[in-house]
């Protein structure tokens, strides 16, 4: 199988659809026709491809580890998302949204982000662009992430703490839907995840479709067999996953998603309804949803994106959780050992490699490193001492 | 699109002819010439919120609106999140607060406000029955549109739970008489582009939307989203058939004024719109 088009409705399977109010549906269908026409259209590809290019630095290159490959018994490939302009996979996207929003006629761009990647990439589109940049950001993850608050700062985006319920990731979301609803008729909101209404989850998924398409054809000239046996990917919405599974849901590859143990949807939730979408969702027994708790703010959601929830389903792709912990051991294992420092989100895929390398011996593991760990090393710093 | 959706299996079904018994209060209230009022209470909010529900009732509100807490409200502002926020602490769930609502009797009919996953997660058939069984007659979900209320609605028509839509004012002509016609109770027009709060002034859309609905539908209309005093109330019901006032009520119980605090202001909302 290839990721296809969502049904008319938005779903893939049973998961996702448009469960927003009434006020945004409009704007949702609005959205969808100009993504579709766009994303049609060979000039709109062509503007897009010459930013992801001369701005972004695309393609990334995949980095085999010789290193650690050795000390695991399984052979490690790195897709180099890290290396984006940004620091993350994050800029595909955004830039997508971003010259989408300007054809519609839009100024102003309003974000949700969690560790800040997003929202540093929202804001660097923003100022690319020369639009209007407003980035709902938890409390919690303000103080944990404060060098992307100040980097979106600097890039000319307003910064708001998001003060409700758990103060991070969730409750950004719920705030930058609380803005949209007030402004939707200036105001594009750049969602920065395969998740949210119809047609985000599709959208946003086929701006990282170029991850994927890049690996394929890296993956081709690199390896005897082309194709990895296993594809790997940390999920907290899960947009760099959908963005390398893309590439290979129609090979023999088997596609791992990796959550935290404290924000596992697929692993612990039950299908829900919440920002829009019906996806599996760590709720209560009265379905109010429920805090997440992971070291990595960019994973510390309890939903996660609808096609995920389908393709755990089907039994296409499967997910893993893993512990604080074991990211902890991973981060640093893979700073010793390759001189690359990870994201603590991507640090969590790799803590699954490193955790079932017995299962993996011998094996081709592409892993898609989402993001760089710059942001992450002053805590790093507290933890370790 | 309409077409494809019945190929997924998600048909809306037709709201059925007859006005059910809340959509029927309301409208002889205001075929007798008076401007409706119906006041929404967060459940579970403080100990005494059942008297906050009674004395709201005594006051002047023509229904009222129980909110039924959830962890993540997207349509609502500050105040309401407060408020749910308090009533989750406190224990609320959708178990007590029906529990208790089964307890009051406010002589006036009831609905309830509250987000589509606490339906769902219940399933569709037992928390329609569960709101009836606690004398609920009327449900409002705001982050259920048109396009995504059928499974929702074909079990909540039979069990005599009439499903209240949102209008508002970013729906194009061609849409509004569909989710006029989906609707039950009354029409939710909503005022503004934003979610719940108190606005120093009336908005404009307000007058608009209802204008644009009172010109479709015999069905009341009532509008909800920045209504906040009196005056506002009474502006608004020379076009409208009247309005839902929540967070301006609800700010006077979080900061304590307790139902004799709403039961006051409500009159205060009641004289204005008698007056006007």
């Amino acid at each position: 199988m290839s990721l296809s088009e969502p049904s008319a409705s938005g779903r893939f399977g049973e998961f996702g659809g448009r469960y927003v109010p009434e006020t945004l549906v409009p704007a949702c269908q609005e959205l969808e026709a100009a993504f579709r026409e766009a994303w049609a259209d060979q000039a709109f590809r062509d503007e897009l491809d010459a930013l992801l290019a001369d701005y972004a630095g695309r393609p990334s290159p995949i980095t085999e580890c010789h290193r650690l490959s050795e000390e695991l018994g399984v052979r490690v490939l790195l897709k180099r998302e890290d290396l984006n302009h940004t620091g993350s996979h994050k800029i595909n996207n955004v830039l997508g949204q971003a010259l989408l929003a300007k054809r519609m006629g839009k100024t102003r761009l309003v974000a949700e982000t969690g560790a800040g990647q997003h929202g540093v990439a929202s804001a660097t589109a923003a100022a690319l662009m020369g639009m209007e940049c407003k980035v709902f950001m938890g409390e919690v993850d303000m103080e944990r992430q404060a060098l992307n608050v100040f980097r979106m700062k600097l890039l000319g985006a307003e910064v708001v703490p998001a003060m409700s319920g758990s103060r991070t990731l969730k409750d950004a979301v719920n705030e930058a839907m609380r803005d949209w609803v007030a402004t939707v008729e200036n105001t594009h909101y750049c969602l920065g995840s395969v998740m949210g209404p119809h047609p985000y989850p599709w959208m946003v998924r086929e701006f990282h479709t170029v991850i994927g398409k890049e690996s394929r054809e890296q993956c081709a000239k690199l390896l005897e067999n082309e194709i990895p046996d296993v594809v790997t990917a940390c999920v907290g919405g899960g947009s760099n996953a959908i963005g390398i599974f893309s590439g290979f849901a129609d090979t023999t590859a088997e596609l791992v998603g990796v959550e935290p143990a404290g924000g596992a949807a697929v692993g612990r939730g039950v299908p829900g309804v919440v920002h829009g979408m019906k996806s599996y969702l760590m709720q209560d027994e009265f379905g109010q949803v429920q805090e997440a708790h992971s070291i990595s703010a960019g994973l510390d959601y309890p939903g996660v994106g609808p096609e995920h929830s389908h393709l755990s389903s089907i039994g296409r792709a499967r997910y893993e959780q893993v512990t604080d912990a074991e990211v902890i051991e991973a981060f640093q294992l893979l700073s010793r050992t390759e001189g690359i420092i990870p994201a603590l989100e991507p640090a969590h895929a790799l803590a699954w490699i490193i955790r079932d390398r017995a299962k993996l011996a011998g094996k081709t593991v592409l892993l898609n490193m989402s993001g760089r760990g710059d942001k992450d090393v002053a805590q790093m710093m507290e933890i370790l001492g | 699109m309409s077409a494809s959706l019945a190929d997924e299996g998600l048909v809306i079904p037709d709201a059925p002819t007859e006005p059910g018994e809340f959509e029927r209060s309301l409208r002889s209230l205001r075929d007798s010439g008076r401007k409706l009022l119906v006041a929404y209470v967060t459940g579970g909010l403080h100990d005494e919120w059942p008297d906050v529900v009674r004395a709201v009732a005594d006051a002047g509100a023509d229904a009222i609106e129980i909110g039924i807490p959830f962890s993540d409200p997207v349509m609502d502002g500050p105040i309401i999140q407060e408020a749910s926020e308090l009533a989750l602490r406190d224990g609320a769930s959708p178990v007590t607060v029906l529990d208790t609502l089964r307890t009051i009797d406010a002589g006036v009919p009831i609905a309830v406000m509250t987000y589509y996953n606490l339906a769902f997660h219940m399933g569709h058939e037992r928390f329609a029955a569960s709101l009836y069984e606690a004398g609920v007659r009327a449900a409002i979900l705001p982050d259920l549109p048109l396009e995504e209320v059928g499974p929702w609605a074909t079990a909540a028509d039979p069990a005599g739970i009439e499903t209240v839509m949102l209008a508002a004012p970013t729906a194009p002509d061609e849409r509004l008489p569909r989710v006029v016609a989906r609707s039950r109770g009354f029409v939710y027009a909503v005022g503004l582009l934003g979610v719940t709060g108190e606005r120093d002034e009336l908005a404009a859309s307000s007058l608009v939307i209802a204008r644009r609905l009172k010109a479709i539908t015999d069905k009341p209309v009532l509008v909800g989203v920045g209504v906040s005093n009196g005056q506002q109330a009474a502006e608004v019901s020379q076009v409208a058939d009247g309005c839902v006032i929540g967070s301006a009520l609800m700010r006077r119980v979080v900061a304590g004024e307790g139902p004799a605090g709403a039961g006051a202001f409500i009159a205060e909302v009641r004289a204005a719109l008698d007056a006007s």
